[in-house]
């Protein structure tokens, strides 16, 4: 084996592990300085300076608290679900390329070429964590919460599947690098800026991109339980959901989870939607490595745009009904991607590209 | 016998509900903008800015015993207060003055007056009740402590609460 | 590959298959076929056949498998942890599935292929997901098409079976 490849690759998912916790840490926090900003509080502020050590004192607080199994819960299960929780969600960060290259090294851990199916399918894998925490509780909201977290994750994996069809039509590949590197030369797929501006097949995709890039990001809220559907949580209906039996860390890993979910789900929409790591007149990193930080930085701050955007409609919508969930999933979704798809494969075919 | 409500007959924009999840955006986003810019003021920073002045008259924080112009501690340990407090907050101990005291002809005292805040659901009846006007709501509200025994206000801590009450009715003078 | 991953990888699946049908709990039988899924899958990506290795994760692990749990969980399981276990049946089960190993040990045996030394695996030029396409929309085109009509017919029948049966 080669081993330079093998350190390299170490180095960065260290080094992305690092970030993305440290994301997810402040995540946390924005969400709580942000809704009191919307509900005209002020949010926690008392440690350090404005607040920003708040991530600290929680994780303190989450460790420190005991960790206390109910007698009537299936052990070994109850434990397992964490853990299953955390780990696809952080999993499917493998495939995204994060930045362009850094001293030569290009900046994703594993650049497959199914890149996309890889992130839906371990994506899909993340329900397992919520139903086993619904069924091992043994009590009847976190089950409850399991059963309906597995039907509406299947409901909108179809929607999310579907969305995507039209980038990878146009684009011709799986590969998340490629589907960056397509958007480097025509332009971000939702605004197409850069590159040829007379390409008039270039500017009616942009509608169903449009489009795709609306139900893609739906069902992303969908896939992470956030609100407008977070079900299998909802506190007002179901206590806390999946994890009403859960203390300490083992909550704190659902809690975190799901901003690892968020975290991931905004990259894939940035990676597949808004250029990824490419900004209009910044060079990669083959220019020097403050470039390749620069494109590295630019990605994150993407990531946060839309991390803001996740809480900024937390706040704002309220939650949807079962039925109505479900109606939008399989009624609306699925029926607009299926004609998208429809739409944007007419444009491609018979469109002139140049 | 059930009640049909009828559902609003909604339009086509209304239906497509996506006006209203944008101007609901719009509103949310403005009340960020505004808090964030610092033009709205709702909140307040509570131990460093405080609505004490603003504390109405008849604001009923926690009991405590008064002294009156002539130094006497006012309470003759009746045990009304005792006796009428909901919570069973109020335990007193009454005490006897000696033959010679300066006081003498007030027979009692407390010997000790324990109020236990944890109890108290400062409602006001022990001021109500007292025939004697020693026993008053302050405005004091942030009563807290390490343990239970810190939460118990003895006879002392009640006093220094208290203070001296002016202008209170002092007919023991009188009698002979 | 290396020959360490592909023996860990196998080895994961026998032992998981294996508790797939001692486990007495439902659900504990269902995550096992998960894991043994997961282990097909990367012994699938071990021949660059990324694409299969994937859609083995998605649709099995990630949809199919989590209806099972579904179902199962809807089910009551405390009547099926208290059933005692059919020797007689298990002696069976036993004694059918060394048979049918000894026939097929007999059968590759017989096999010229398995006789000969495994060629070299060469890596593949082009894209394995491109491969798959090419094939599914040239070869084997009709009967792409005829599966599909297959399935849009169980999707219909599915819909009308559930329709009929809220009335």
């Amino acid at each position: 084996m080669d081993y330079a490849f093998i350190f390299s690759s170490l180095i960065k998912i260290a080094a992305l592990l690092a970030v993305v916790l440290g994301i997810m840490n402040y995540a946390v926090y924005a969400e709580r300085r942000i809704s009191a900003l919307i509900q005209d509080r002020l949010g926690p502020n008392r440690v350090g300076p404005a607040g920003l050590f708040q991530p600290i004192a929680d994780a303190a607080k989450f460790l420190l608290k005991e960790d206390f199994t109910p007698a009537h819960v299936n052990t070994f299960y109850y434990w397992l679900a964490p853990c299953l929780a955390m780990i696809p969600a952080i999993t499917t960060l493998a495939v995204v390329p994060f930045g362009s290259s850094l001293f030569g090294v290009p900046m994703v851990i594993a650049d497959i070429n199914v890149g996309v199916l890889f992130v839906f399918a371990i994506a899909s894998l993340g329900v397992y964590g919520i139903v086993i925490a619904g069924w091992s509780s043994n009590s009847k909201y976190p089950f409850l919460g399991g059963v309906r977290s597995s039907s509406q994750m299947i409901s909108y994996e179809l929607s999310l599947g579907l969305a995507v069809i039209p980038v990878f039509l146009l684009v011709g590949q799986l590969r998340l690098t490629e589907v960056v590197r397509y958007q480097i030369e025509n332009g971000w797929l939702i605004a197409p800026f850069v590159g040829d501006w007379g390409n008039l097949q270039k500017w009616l995709l942009a509608i169903p991109m449009m489009i795709s890039f609306v139900v893609f990001t739906i069902a992303i809220f969908a896939e992470t339980n956030r609100l407008p559907f977070d079900l299998p949580e909802a506190e007002t209906e179901l206590v806390g959901g999946y994890h009403t039996e859960y203390g300490s860390m083992k909550f704190g890993l659902f809690f975190l989870g799901e901003y690892v979910a968020m975290i991931t789900g905004s990259a894939i929409i940035v990676t597949l939607f808004l250029g990824g790591w490419h900004f209009p007149g910044v060079p990669d990193g083959s220019h020097g490595w403050g470039w390749g930080l620069l494109n590295i930085f630019i990605f994150f701050s993407k990531i946060a745009g839309l991390l803001f955007v996740f809480i900024w409609v937390r706040w704002t919508l309220p939650r949807f009904r079962y039925d109505q969930l479900m109606r939008l999933g399989w009624v609306f979704f699925f029926e607009i991607a299926l004609v998208n798809i429809f739409i944007a494969a007419i444009i491609i075919a018979y469109l002139p590209s140049k | 016998m059930a009640i049909t409500v009828s559902r609003p007959k909604l339009n086509f924009r209304e239906r497509l509900y996506l006006p209203a999840i944008l101007s609901g955006m719009a509103i949310t986003m403005r009340h960020f903008k505004n808090m964030l810019f610092g033009r709205t003021k709702v909140t307040m920073q509570y131990p460093e800015e405080k609505w004490d002045s603003h504390m109405p008259e008849h604001y009923r924080g926690a009991p405590a015993l008064v002294r009156d112009d002539t130094g006497r501690v006012r309470c003759v340990a009746c045990q009304l207060c005792e006796f009428i407090c909901p919570p069973r907050a109020i335990k007193i101990i009454p005490g006897e003055f000696p033959a010679g005291d300066k006081f003498a002809k007030v027979e009692k005292f407390p010997h000790e007056f324990d109020i236990d805040m944890i109890r108290c659901i400062y409602c006001g009846l022990c001021e109500e009740v007292c025939p004697e006007q020693a026993i008053y709501l302050r405005k004091d509200y942030a009563i807290t402590g390490f343990t239970r025994a810190d939460m118990v206000h003895n006879k002392e801590k009640l006093l220094e609460i208290g203070g001296v009450m002016h202008g209170v009715v002092l007919k023991w003078n009188e009698k002979k | 590959m290396n020959p360490f991953l592909f023996w860990f990888f196998a080895f994961l699946m026998l032992v998981f298959g294996a508790a797939v049908i001692i486990n007495r709990n439902p659900i504990a039988s269902a995550l096992s076929l998960v894991i043994c899924f997961m282990g097909l899958s990367a012994l699938f990506m071990s021949l660059d056949a990324f694409f299969i290795g994937i859609i083995q994760v998605l649709v099995y692990a990630g949809a199919v498998m989590v209806l099972f749990l579904f179902i199962i969980m809807l089910l009551d399981l405390r009547a099926e942890n208290l059933r005692k276990i059919n020797y007689v049946a298990v002696a069976g089960g036993a004694a059918v599935a060394v048979v049918f190993f000894i026939q097929i040990c007999f059968v590759v045996g017989q096999l010229n292929a398995a006789k000969q030394p495994f060629p070299a695996l060469t890596s593949a030029k082009t894209d394995d997901v491109h491969n798959i396409g090419l094939l599914l929309f040239t070869n084997y085109n009709l009967p792409f098409q005829i599966i599909g009509v297959l399935v849009l017919v169980a999707t219909i029948g599915v819909v009308v079976l559930s329709k009929r049966e809220l009335k």
